[in-house]
């Protein structure tokens, strides 16, 4: 199941899976251009749904990613560090930030799914 | 651009355009007990003349130490500036210049910012340095702040080397923050590794230290390093990279410094130049301004502000710093005089200073009562004397000699360093001048 925000997050987990990936849209990362530094959070730290969790910085700018969901940080994307440009090639793939274990379930249903999300870009433009 | 100052009629427009109807209102925010309500004691008006005379008049009673033989020292130093150093400060290209936003119209300025990084990267052996700071204590506070954004931990350790104005501003500058700082009262490099644990984001260190000692701090930092902490060595006389092992190869993680000694007054205290520098991977946590080299679109070597996105003008409350500017016109008289001493010239010039430092503490031992309490210094040095240092600095300057910092003035609370005097030599320290002060010691304390 993959579900996204307004703020151009995306978060995925897998039916039965114990870790939610977050990263950015392929929308997000094609508004922020070449993207050349992401500052990633601790392991351990504990973040709410709409908390910074992430800075993601390009040639254009510098913008906060909040986390989609609460949950405990698990994992960051070490391959983010050498090779940011992997953001820009597969934003939601293997360009994805951190893996939370969530703690409420239930905040993935307020999230857009793939067909919301790309008919609220839709509106955007 | 000419500086016209506005008419009645010019001011009477704007205020009717913005709908005031005087100046006063636009302080009306500002509380009423905050306002001057009589106006300054000054007198109305003089002419150029009269007021080059009693300006004059007022500078003379200075006691300054181009003219008085002087052992100041305690984080700002007198050291010979070379003519050229001035003049080419003054050229209008670099003393008007704003911040060089444009890389079409600054080359020159972000050349010389490119230049200074350069130079004080090789000095202090680190790989990267910024475009320069205020001055070594809001350096050394901003890397306390970085090295807790690194580390995510919020446990600062100070030195007792450390000076005490840095110590105070690492302490104004992180008041809102929840960080915990411990001003130790220990210096040396064993005791201080026993204070490190894995909540510790930084410990700082100064070389040579608020005293003069002079300290090796590599197991310190292998010390920090083994806990996840960064180690920051600060450094108030720069002269001293030209004859001590400089910090990077001592493993610190940022260095943190003052850079007046090169090419700057100690004009009462400032203005005067921050250096930061630290290990590339630490380049994004950085905190000010900083000039990269570039091509331009014909393959040209150039210059550019560059990582811009750390910075509050484009990253507001969530910046890596709040300081917004840097020293721009102390850098270059920085960098101006290091290029006119060269590599060589550099050593020799620190060389040079730590003879002459030599030479007063000879002098010094022909004085009985007078202690000196280093083991290790570089220019300057601690003395103990047999009565309370700020009397007797006192006494000396009404005779003509400019004796030293006491350490009082600093650490106004501490009853132990009551009779502690800072002195300090450097190239400008003359055999006169230590007779002088050996003289005039003796005199005074019989």
């Amino acid at each position: 199941m993959i579900k996204y925000t307004k703020q151009h997050e995306w978060v995925a987990i897998n039916d039965g899976d114990e870790k939610a990936a977050v990263g950015i849209t392929d929308y997000a990362q094609k508004q922020l251009g070449d993207i050349v530094y992401v500052e990633l959070p601790g392991i351990g730290v504990k973040v709410n749904k709409g908390d910074e969790a992430a800075v993601v910085e390009s040639v254009k700018a510098a913008a906060e990613v909040y986390s989609p969901i609460s949950g405990e940080i698990l994992e960051v994307n070490e391959n983010l560090a050498d090779s940011p440009e992997l953001i820009n090639n597969e934003a939601e793939a293997n360009g994805w930030f951190f893996k939370l274990a969530p703690s409420e379930e239930s905040e993935l249903e307020e999230l857009m799914d793939k067909e919301g999300y790309d008919k609220y870009i839709g509106g955007l433009d | 651009m000419r500086y016209l100052p506005l008419t009645t009629d010019d001011r009477n427009k704007m205020l009717s355009e913005i709908g005031v109807g005087d100046i006063e209102e636009l302080f009306k925010d500002v509380p009423n007990d905050a306002l001057l309500k009589s106006a300054i004691d000054l007198p109305s008006h003089k002419s150029e003349m009269e007021v080059e005379t009693s300006i004059t008049s007022f500078a003379k009673k200075n006691k300054t130490t181009n003219v008085f033989p002087s052992f100041l020292g305690a984080g700002n130093y007198s050291h010979h500036i070379p003519a050229s150093v001035d003049h080419l400060i003054q050229r209008g290209e670099f003393l008007t210049s704003y911040t060089p936003y444009q890389p079409e119209i600054a080359q020159g300025t972000l050349q010389a910012l490119f230049e200074f990084q350069t130079q004080v990267s090789l000095i202090t052996g680190m790989e990267v340095a910024n475009a320069s700071m205020y001055d070594g204590a809001t350096a050394t506070s901003e890397a306390v702040l970085m090295a807790c954004r690194i580390t995510r931990r919020d446990k600062i350790i100070l030195s007792n080397g450390l000076h005490p104005h840095y110590n105070e501003v690492i302490k104004t500058n992180s008041r809102h923050l929840k960080l915990s700082i411990d001003s130790t009262s220990v210096y040396n490099k064993k005791a201080l590794c026993e204070l490190i644990d894995e909540n510790t984001a930084c410990i700082v260190v100064q070389n040579p230290d608020f005293f003069g000692r002079v300290q090796d701090f590599t197991e310190l930092s292998e010390t920090c390093h083994q806990y996840g902490a960064l180690l920051i060595i600060a450094v108030t006389e720069i002269i001293s990279l030209g004859a001590l092992t400089n910090p990077g190869e001592m493993g610190a993680d940022i260095v943190s410094g003052e850079g007046q000694s090169l090419g700057n007054p100690i004009s009462f205290g400032g203005p005067h130049v921050g250096l930061l520098s630290t290990r590339e991977k630490f380049l994004r946590q950085m905190p000010g301004r900083l000039a990269g080299e570039t091509v331009d679109e014909d393959g040209k070597r150039g210059w550019v502000l560059t990582l811009s996105t750390r910075e509050q003008h484009i990253r507001r409350e969530k910046a890596t710093s709040n300081i917004c500017t840097n020293s721009g016109l102390c850098a270059l008289a920085f960098s101006i005089h290091l290029s006119l001493l060269g590599e060589d010239g550099f050593t020799q010039l620190a060389k040079i200073n730590h003879q002459k430092a030599i030479d007063l503490s000879k002098a010094i031992e022909s004085l009985d009562e007078v202690e000196l309490i280093n083991e290790t210094f570089f220019n300057e040095f601690t003395l103990k004397l047999p009565k309370p240092a700020i009397s007797i600095v006192e006494e000396m300057a009404n005779k003509g000699v400019l004796a030293g910092v006491p350490v009082k003035r600093l650490i106004p609370h501490d009853i132990d360093t009551e009779n502690m005097l800072i002195v300090a030599a450097t190239e400008l320290t003359t055999n006169s001048d230590i007779e002088k002060f050996v003289t005039c010691l003796r005199e005074t304390l019989s």
